[in-house]
């Protein structure tokens, strides 16, 4: 690393012409690579869990340790390794600038291996088996504390790096004019990312601090205002990096961009603006709030953060048509989409990410959040369901989808797989959909989180709910679901592993990949005298994305519907208040 | 916009065979433009929803009959613990799985201890009457989950917090813990009865 500050030459891409910083890519590179290798160990631990349920034999204790280090491993430490390489990536690469202070970042990089390390080693020896959220007074030893503070300090001084590296770049001006719309996305994920992770830190030092013996107590209830700082927070930067995903997966896979670039990013400072407020989404039926309070907060204010999410409902779809449209693609109303490149592992794992995300992540975390409609779901596998929606449906796929892209680039490697690559996102989608619809109707016939053994086998006082009905049914699902989705993430796994070792070296990756980006990208779109109208008649023939305006409004229709069924339901319940 | 509008963005390559603009390049210039037609319509219809949804919570308060429980108050555990223990005895009409059963006059105060690994006591109640339930817990956190009508509640130590219910219906119902509180997390449970 210590040639870099001799500030040699920075290198083109020949794929992407960007001017590529060794130090940037190599950091990025590790970050990815350490990120799959959780994201692996992470699917192992949901293959023990999936099968317990059908009666593998592991032991209670078992069984709940390994979903603590499923929740750690897949919630932060998979997605924020992938975020920080994702951050690296988008303020060197994408900004022909260069990598800032490499050796603090290398420095960095160690320390969160090193705190993922002593939580792991705390959570398989059981000696924090306190799930992620690690609720006091339940108590674990410091150093899985320790470890996930190191961890958490790390992602921040990633985060302050990448400041760094964007204000540097817009110093020496190595772009033009405004930040590309995918940086300006990952700078909002990295804003959310600051004060989600300090709270979060706040909350895990008290703990820390407790259990060497400084402090005596930590309130249960400031901690868990705290710790929804860092846990809603944090899913709020894996939303924004997703977003911005999404938008760098149009720019590869059809060489577009959002019809209204100025709306996007309006949507992004929404994000930012509102998204916190979030936290008190997971206290809605704990003692000591307010009912204004409640209703601001789980309501974003006016649900403005939820606004800023059916803007990018709009724009990212209508992004892929308009790209589609000026290249003269598929006629009518949706010719668009059915012509569209579905064979592109990018492309398939963008449309899916994006559709789970708002008819099934998105509906059912607004119906979560309505005041009184959480008294319905709280801690029920309900909840479980849509974050599995959220991080694994629409975040872990979406990354996944640009893997196919990122990791060749950085690897300087040829993708290997390419066919299993082509099939990927469709298993790995099919299976999330299967567990998380299995899950979220589990949760609405009240089955709980977290719990061993829904038959209560060996409770003094006996339910037998669990065990009748369609629940048996939805945890069989849930289990198939399960089983699907890892095979989806062993061929993602598989192709990731075979490029970065056996991968033909290459100056220009992603041959085998039909990119709409970069020097070696198809030919340019027609001049736009010679587009063909969009063939629609009246006021739809001046939509710039009429396919798209329909869809929508038939989201809202969905969503609609859910809201009046999800009250039909509350209302059937016993009165209280 | 017109159908002009549609080539405003990307569109062909500028001159020296540059890649054309896309997400992952600077934007031009001057990004900013006005609405499509089609946009501007969504971000209304899309801005009245979010007001729906907002002032629906507020809607549900006038009309609805389950709302969210806001009364709590500050309790030590301790004093929780004793307070429910002489609640208990006073109420008390028998046992079954070694758990006290309770029943309490309608309207009034009735203790539901959470603790490592048990809901006590068994309650026993009259259907269409109204009860105050003081629900805390002796240790660590728990979560109230009343099956099958699925009410789920938030049980923290050193808060108590007041739930009134007016059980409608007649049977069996069991409690179970949906806050992970320990490796016995899965054997907690408890029950409330509903008589006519």
């Amino acid at each position: 690393m210590a040639a870099t500050a001799n500030a040699p030459e920075l290198r083109t891409c020949a794929t992407t012409g960007f001017r590529v910083d060794e130090s940037g890519r190599r950091l990025a590179l590790a970050y990815a690579v350490a990120a799959v290798l959780m994201l692996a160990a992470g699917g192992v631990m949901a293959i023990f869990i999936a099968l317990q349920r059908q009666g593998l034999p592991i032991s209670d204790d078992w069984w709940y340790r390994l979903v603590a280090s499923h929740g750690a491993t897949m919630l932060l430490f998979w997605l924020l390794l992938f975020e920080v390489a994702a951050l690296y990536w988008g303020s060197t690469m994408l900004l022909n600038a260069r990598m800032r202070a490499p050796r603090v970042a290398w420095g960095v990089f160690g320390a969160m291996l090193l705190g993922i390390a002593l939580a792991q080693w705390a959570m398989f020896s059981g000696n924090a088996t306190v799930m992620f959220t690690a609720y006091p007074p339940l108590t674990a030893h410091p150093l899985y504390y320790l470890g996930i503070l190191l961890f958490a300090g790390g992602v921040l001084v990633a985060i302050c790096l990448f400041f760094a590296n964007v204000v540097m770049a817009r110093r020496e001006r190595t772009y033009e004019g405004s930040l590309p719309l995918v940086v300006y996305g990952f700078a909002a994920a990295a804003i959310i990312g600051v004060y989600s992770l300090l709270t979060g830190a706040a909350a895990y030092l008290l703990l820390f601090l407790q259990s060497v013996g400084v402090l005596t107590e930590v309130d249960p209830a400031l901690y868990r205002i705290l710790f929804w700082g860092i846990g809603h927070g944090a899913q709020q930067v894996n939303l924004a990096a997703m977003v911005a995903v999404w938008y760098a997966l149009i720019g590869l896979t059809l060489g577009g961009r959002p019809v209204n670039e100025g709306l996007s990013r309006f949507a992004f400072v929404l994000l930012i603006a509102f998204i916190h407020l979030g936290a008190v989404h997971h206290l809605m039926v704990d003692p000591g709030l307010g009912t204004s309070h409640r209703i601001m907060n789980t309501s974003y204010l006016l649900y403005l953060a939820v606004l800023a999410s059916l803007i990018h409902a709009f724009s990212v779809p209508a992004g892929i048509e308009a790209a589609q449209r000026e290249r003269g693609i598929g006629k009518g109303l949706f010719g668009w989409l059915v012509r569209a490149p579905w064979r592109e592992p990018g492309f398939s794992s963008l449309v899916l990410s994006v559709v789970y995300f708002g008819f099934v992540a998105g509906v059912s975390g607004v119906l979560m959040g309505t005041m009184q409609l959480n008294m319905l779901i709280h801690n029920t596998l309900f909840v479980v369901g849509h974050f599995h929606a959220t991080v694994v449906s629409g975040t872990t796929l979406a990354f996944m989808g640009i893997s196919y892209y990122l990791l060749p680039l950085l690897a300087r490697r040829e993708l290997v797989g390419t066919r299993i690559a082509r099939w990927q996102p469709y298993v790995f989608a099919g299976g999330v959909a299967l567990l998380t619809l299995a899950m979220l109707a589990a949760g609405q016939m009240g089955v709980p989180r977290r719990v061993a053994d829904l038959g209560y086998a060996d409770a003094p006082v006996g339910v037998t709910q669990f065990g009748e009905g369609a629940v048996p049914l939805m945890m069989t699902l849930v289990s198939v679901g399960a089983i699907l989705a890892v095979v989806g993430g062993v061929m993602y796994v598989w192709v990731m592993v075979r490029t970065l070792l056996v991968g033909e070296r290459t100056d220009a990756p992603l041959a085998n990949l039909a990119l709409r980006f970069g020097p070696t990208a198809a030919p340019p779109p027609a001049p736009a005298s010679e587009l063909p109208h969009n063939g629609l008649k009246g006021r739809w023939a001046r939509f710039e994305a009429p396919g798209t305006y329909a869809m929508v409004l038939f989201f809202l229709a969905w969503f609609v519907v859910l809201y009046v069924v999800a009250h039909f339901n509350l209302a059937q319940s016993w009165p209280v208040g | 916009m017109s159908a002009a509008g549609v080539t405003e963005h990307g569109g062909s390559p500028p001159p020296g065979g540059e890649p054309p603009r896309s997400t992952l390049t600077p934007p031009p210039r001057v990004w900013w433009k006005r609405l499509g037609p089609d946009e501007r319509r969504w971000l209304i219809v899309a801005f009245v929803w979010c007001l729906v949804l907002f002032s629906g919570m507020y809607v549900w308060l006038g009309i609805g009959e389950q709302q969210t429980p806001i009364e709590s108050y500050r309790i030590t555990t301790s004093d929780f613990a004793a307070e429910a223990d002489t609640y208990i005895a006073d109420r008390q009409v028998g046992e079954q799985d070694g758990v006290p059963v309770v029943e309490p006059i309608p309207g009034e105060d009735v203790y539901l201890v959470a603790s490592q690994f048990q809901f006590r006591p068994i309650l026993r109640l009259q259907r269409d009457e109204t009860y105050r339930l003081l629900v805390s817990s002796t240790d660590v956190q728990h979560g109230l989950s009343l099956q099958p009508t699925n009410l789920n509640f938030q049980v923290l130590p050193g808060y108590l917090y007041v739930i009134r219910v007016t059980p409608d219906e007649t049977g069996e119902f069991p409690l179970v813990c949906n806050e992970f509180c320990g490796l016995g997390h899965h054997v907690m449970t408890g029950k409330i009865i509903v008589e006519d």
